[in-house]
């Protein structure tokens, strides 16, 4: 099993770094194509929303086995203002940002798990897994 | 910072763009801020941009797509997309960015083609009505 690999998220470059890194390691564990491009699109996501909302934070990326189940795990972590209302933020179009909304809602759709933690004012972690089909 | 550019090639009246590296988002604003000036300064009738190196399309990048090809349209100018992975439009869809009204060919060479049979069928329309 690889190790936990980390990208600093500071600037739109790294962003490309981070979602490099997910899928690089996505297919050290044996993911397909499909499920590559996946799992570095829900990164690009995520390291973005970081790089927007929060400036600066860490995506860290590693292989995780449950039950004979072998898979990836992604944090994503930063200290930025936290979401106010998940439940709004998760919504097909909800932006703060005259984005299009589809940054959380989408990568939630192309991970098999995806929980998010946070706290206004103390920052927001965002863990999801997605699961090689065996 | 230095973005990098991508070469926008002219054939007859037609732009090509090849993106052949990873687009971060400044070089992604940089290239539709170039493509849209060159439409403008040679007048091109369609713009092929072709995406067969390209591994993930996100949010961003769909986004400046879905605006190139609106704005290209404003200014006179088709926009054909060729190249895209099996991968990259099935994540695409999941991701909820289906990109309608964005036309789209297999490779350049199927690109090119549509580009011709859409500028035929505009010259005949116009023969009809003229
Ligand atoms: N890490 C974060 N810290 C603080 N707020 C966040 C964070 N991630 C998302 N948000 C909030 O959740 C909203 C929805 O995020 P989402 O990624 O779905 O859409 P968007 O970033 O606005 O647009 P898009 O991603 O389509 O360009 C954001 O507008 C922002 O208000
Ligand atoms: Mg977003």
């Amino acid at each position: 099993m690889p190790q936990a690999k980390a990208a600093v998220i500071r600037s739109d470059l790294d962003i490309v770094i981070a979602r490099t890194l997910a899928r690089d390691t996505a297919k050290e564990l044996g993911f397909g194509a499909i499920d590559q491009a996946r799992i570095a699109t829900a990164v690009s996501e995520l390291a973005r929303n970081i790089f927007l909302y929060a400036g600066t934070g860490s995506v860290t990326v590693r292989g995780i086995e449950q039950n004979a189940r072998k898979g990836i795990e992604i944090v994503c972590e930063d200290q930025g203002p936290g979401i106010a209302d998940i439940e709004l933020a998760m919504r097909d179009g909800y932006t703060t940002s005259r984005g299009m909304g589809m940054g959380l809602p989408g990568a939630k759709r192309l991970m098999d798990e995806f929980v998010i933690e946070t706290q206004q004012n103390v920052g927001t972690t965002i863990t999801c897994r997605k699961w090689r089909a065996s | 910072m230095n973005s990098l550019r991508i070469p926008i090639l002219k054939v007859g009246d037609v732009l090509i763009a090849s993106i052949q590296v990873a687009l971060h988002d400044a070089s992604a604003v940089q290239f539709k801020d170039d493509l849209l000036q060159k439409i403008h300064d040679t007048k091109a009738r369609g713009v092929i941009i072709d995406l067969t190196a390209i591994d993930v399309v996100d949010s961003f990048i769909g986004r400046m797509i879905a605006d190139i090809a609106a704005m290209s349209g404003l200014m006179g100018a088709r926009v054909v997309l060729t190249g895209l992975q099996p991968a990259v439009a099935i994540t695409l869809v999941e991701l909820g960015l289906e990109l309608t009204g964005v036309l789209t060919a297999l490779n350049l060479e199927k690109g090119l083609a549509m580009m011709q049979s859409q500028a035929d069928q505009t010259e005949e329309n116009s023969d009809a009505t003229g």
